[in-house]
């Protein structure tokens, strides 16, 4: 990486201070750990990728001609359950996180930096099982993992993957504890809580789901590993168990876990958001205690997966009612993030491309979520493409776009190089379009009555599939370019220069890439996140 | 080839245009806000924007009264939907009184529908137009989902419990029977059809596809076959257990003070599992049948105990199960 230095002095920088395979494998430092959460989420990225290609290349046809149906039900289990658990959850928290929180807070390091290399090999060790849970014959449950079909019909890898998503789960509880005691304890002088970044805010946030919920899951597998192998009937009503109670139990987790994936993205948009505007945020304190609000509600509204499964009329009533209650601090969100950019300085560099194209996507993948949580339109809806489509713009259309932003705008920290701005924007622009083509038809579809999950589909959807399935083709070469360009950066990029984006935050105070103990000089804050307008305003 | 892709679904239930209604009232305000929004972003992306990267912008820090306007505006708008919402989920939820009653199971991978004069049929639903119908179902293995997509409704197949979803057709012709939750290898090979049929039509089938005897007829049989009878005596409480005459819809009290409603569910958990639920005054001592009796059967029990009606005066076999006015039961509101 550091081969193309420029022939003056060398700077001393974290990337370049120790060279050995050992010294990156025992590092310590949060941001070479950064670097290797990026290395393997990227590659898991990839292998879902991989999978969701399959899936859409089968579809493309109402016939099962491409691949079994056995082997169409691994792919898409294997699809969710990379992205989730390997992608989705650690991609903004294990790898910006852990890059810049420390930065940002103007700390040394996160408050536990050995717990926190820790961390990284509990999530390698989870990553491995689960791959060798994929190559060793797969596994067909779903992601979801629903009883009693995994417990008693599935005779696939499910214990395997089971133990892989409860081994990375524990990564996934220290480094929220690690990043909640770092945002407590290594503060520098004078960032009080209400000046710290609003990424900051939503890590905070973040943690607290991933150390409350994240044991909810871990109990779940354990509990379907032990009703797999020794047959104690806990979910299984052939053995006394209720199947309902495996749902309310992931669910439980699985629905805060939706928060894991999206807030840490919420959190780095507005960060690129007032960089790119050159101003506060509107509504700064609006936009932090959403993100709690949003930490909170969550944990309530997990049966709202559930209004079909057999839960009563009055609790469907409830979670529906608590699920609209949740919606209101995400568009509070949206609603602050637009108004932020009002009689803005707005710079049209890559990132705020990208943070755009989040707020398109974001958009209707919230409001869409205002269909499937309404009881008399989820009976139809629930189980059907719509749901796809829904969670999809969520997920990819919000989280992902969300941490390419992120990712676009602390490369030029991360790693000192500059990738290409002009193939940055059309990478964006490709992916957004080729986004709306993949999904925009499942929602069709989904009204349609198509199920989630099918194999072999009615020759009349064919038509919504192949529209689909031509999107997702342009997707992926819209992400395929994003890892052209971003390599080639690291071989032919310009130096990015300390601060290239002339962007507030204690990250952008330090050299790019920055000192192995990130600052030279303990750095004090003496005002507010984003002060933009107390900057000498230029005179043209 | 593209010929004839819709892009709407049929509407052939009662219900069907209420979902509808519904979608579209929410499709409306999500597609202003979406719009309103976009238009925005973009508006103030294009005015605002400047290519020089040391410009500032306005300081400008928030307004409560916007914030509680976004926040308050939206939770009324909301709560509109979520009430609407609830209305359709009810009316969806709660069959009217009188439904003609199906009985169907859910295995992989296909669906068996059993009507209560016998016939049965595996993956086609033939039912009249017009008229309410009640599915009640459960699965023999894993979970699955009953799902009719022109009928705007689904339910889980669960073992172990009974679902029920309930439609009144409007549209005569054949429409999608999905399986809508991931039940394994087959999983999309588990469809069928509901075929809708005018009300002549429909006896006309029935009269074509007469199967062993009633389903009622079939449960009388088993009862006999599994000795249920030296104990649920016709006439009067037996010593080992109540008579199980005009029990269906009844309330009963349990050993443990609770009141139960006899329902599907009831009649069959106690057959599988009879001590969970034990009458009052009885002792434990019914054998389960867990294991012995399939599904189907017991379905067949279920309804043969629901034809168990006399009236008050009448001699107890003055309504034979055979009668097809069994064919509709009278609903409790549940």
């Amino acid at each position: 990486m550091d081969t193309t230095m420029p022939a003056m002095a060398p700077r001393v920088t974290y990337l370049n201070h120790e060279h050995t395979v050992a010294s990156w494998l025992l590092t310590k430092d949060h941001k070479r750990i950064g670097i290797m959460y990026l290395m393997v989420v990227t590659f898991a990225f990839f292998l879902g990728g991989l999978f969701a290609t399959m899936i859409r290349l089968e579809l493309a046809t109402p016939a099962g001609d491409l691949v079994s149906s056995d082997t169409y039900n691994k792919m898409f289990t294997m699809h969710g359950v990379a992205m989730v658990f390997f992608v989705l959850i650690p991609a903004v928290p294990a790898i910006l996180g852990n890059f810049v929180l420390p930065l940002m807070l103007g700390a040394k390091d996160v408050a536990f930096p050995k717990l926190n290399l820790l961390s990284w090999y509990i999530f390698v060790i989870g990553f491995l099982f689960t791959v060798y849970a994929m190559v060793s014959g797969g596994v067909d449950t779903g992601w979801t993992f629903y009883t009693p079909y995994s417990s008693r019909a599935s005779n696939t890898n499910v214990v395997a993957t089971g133990l892989g998503v409860f081994i990375t789960g524990f990564s996934s509880i220290l480094t929220g504890l690690n990043f909640m005691v770092t945002i407590h304890r290594m503060r520098a002088p004078g960032l009080t809580w209400f000046r710290l970044p609003l990424f900051v805010w939503a890590i905070y946030s973040t943690s607290l789901v991933q150390i409350l919920g994240t044991p909810v899951i871990a109990i779940t597998t354990l509990a379907l590993a032990v009703e797999r192998f020794l047959h104690f009937g806990i979910f299984d009503p052939a053995l006394g168990g209720d199947p309902v109670l495996f749902q309310h139990m992931f669910w439980f987790y699985s629905h805060p876990a939706v928060y894991i994936m999206i807030l840490p993205p919420m959190g780095a948009i507005s960060e690129v958001i007032a960089a790119f505007s050159r101003k506060s945020i509107f509504g700064y304190s609006f936009v932090a205690f959403s993100s709690l609000a949003i930490a909170i509600f969550g944990f309530l509204v997990w049966a709202h997966h559930m209004f079909v499964s057999g839960i009563s009329v009055y609790s469907a009533l409830v979670f529906s009612f608590l699920t609209y209650a949740v919606a209101i601090p995400s568009a509070v969100k949206t609603f602050n993030w637009a108004a932020t950019l009002y009689r803005g300085a707005i710079w049209l560099k890559a990132p705020m491309i990208w943070a755009i194209s989040f707020l398109g996507l974001f958009l209707i993948g919230g409001l869409t979520g205002l269909f499937t949580a309404a009881l008399g339109v989820d009976v139809h809806l629930h189980d059907t493409y719509f749901v796809v489509a829904h969670f999809h713009f969520i997920m990819v259309g919000g989280a992902i776009m969300g941490y390419f932003a992120g990712l676009h705008y602390w490369w030029p920290k991360m790693t000192g190089r500059m990738y290409s701005d002009i193939w940055a924007k059309v990478a964006s622009i490709i992916v957004f379009v080729g986004f709306n083509l993949t999904f925009g038809p499942q929602f069709i579809l989904g009204y349609l009555g198509m199920p989630r999950r099918y194999h072999v589909y009615p020759a009349e959807f064919q038509l919504l599939n192949v529209l689909s399935s031509a999107g997702a083709s342009i997707l992926a070469f819209g992400y395929i370019l994003v890892g052209i360009y971003l390599v080639a950066s690291l071989f032919y990029g310009e130096e990015a220069g300390d601060n290239p984006w002339h962007a507030t935050g204690l990250e952008w105070t330090t050299q790019s890439p920055p000192l192995p103990h990130n600052f030279e000089t303990q750095p004090i804050v003496t005002e507010d996140a984003y002060e933009y307008s107390r900057r000498e305003i230029k005179v043209v | 080839m593209f010929s004839g892709t819709p892009l709407f679904p049929l509407q052939a239930s009662t219900l069907a245009a209420d979902v509808d209604a519904l979608y579209f009232f929410i499709l409306a305000v999500t597609a202003s806000v979406a719009i309103l929004v976009t238009v925005v972003v973009i508006y103030f992306s294009a005015k605002y924007s400047t290519r020089d990267p040391l410009e500032v912008g306005a300081r400008i820090h928030g307004s409560i009264p916007l914030e509680l306007a976004w926040s308050i505006i939206p939770f009324l708008v909301t709560i509109v939907i979520f009430v609407w919402s609830a209305n359709v989920f009810f009316d969806l939820q709660r069959p009217p009184d009188q439904t003609l009653e199906i009985y169907a199971t859910g295995k992989r991978w296909m669906w068996k529908f059993q009507h209560l004069d016998g016939q049965s049929e595996i993956n086609e639903l033939h039912v009249p137009a017009g008229r309410p119908v009640r599915v009640t179902f459960t699965s023999e293995d894993v979970l699955h989902s009953m799902f009719f997509p022109a009928f705007r409704t689904k339910a889980d197949a669960i073992p172990g419990r009974y679902s029920t979803v309930w439609f009144t057709a409007t549209a005569v012709g054949e429409h999608h029977l999905f399986c809508a939750e991931y039940c394994g290898t087959n999983h999309s090979g588990m469809v069928g059809k509901v075929i809708v049929m005018d009300p002549a039509a429909y006896e006309s089938w029935l009269t074509g596809n007469v199967g062993g005897g009633s389903l009622a007829a079939r449960g009388e049989q088993l009862f006999g076959d599994l000795a249920c009878n030296t104990c649920h005596l016709r006439e009067g409480p037996g010593p080992r257990g109540p008579s199980l005459t005009n029990k269906f819809g009844a309330a009963e009290r349990l050993a443990d003070g609770a009141t139960v409603v006899v329902d599907e569910g009831y009649v069959r958990e106690s057959i599988l599992m009879p001590q969970a639920k034990l009458v009052a005054g009885y002792q434990p001592l019914m054998p389960t049948f867990q294991g012995l009796v399939s599904e189907e059967n017991v379905m067949a029990l279920v309804e043969y105990v629901k034809s168990l009606r006399v009236q008050t005066g009448a001699a107890s076999r003055a309504q034979a199960p055979e009668e097809p006015a069994s064919r509709t039961a009278p609903q409790e509101n549940r």
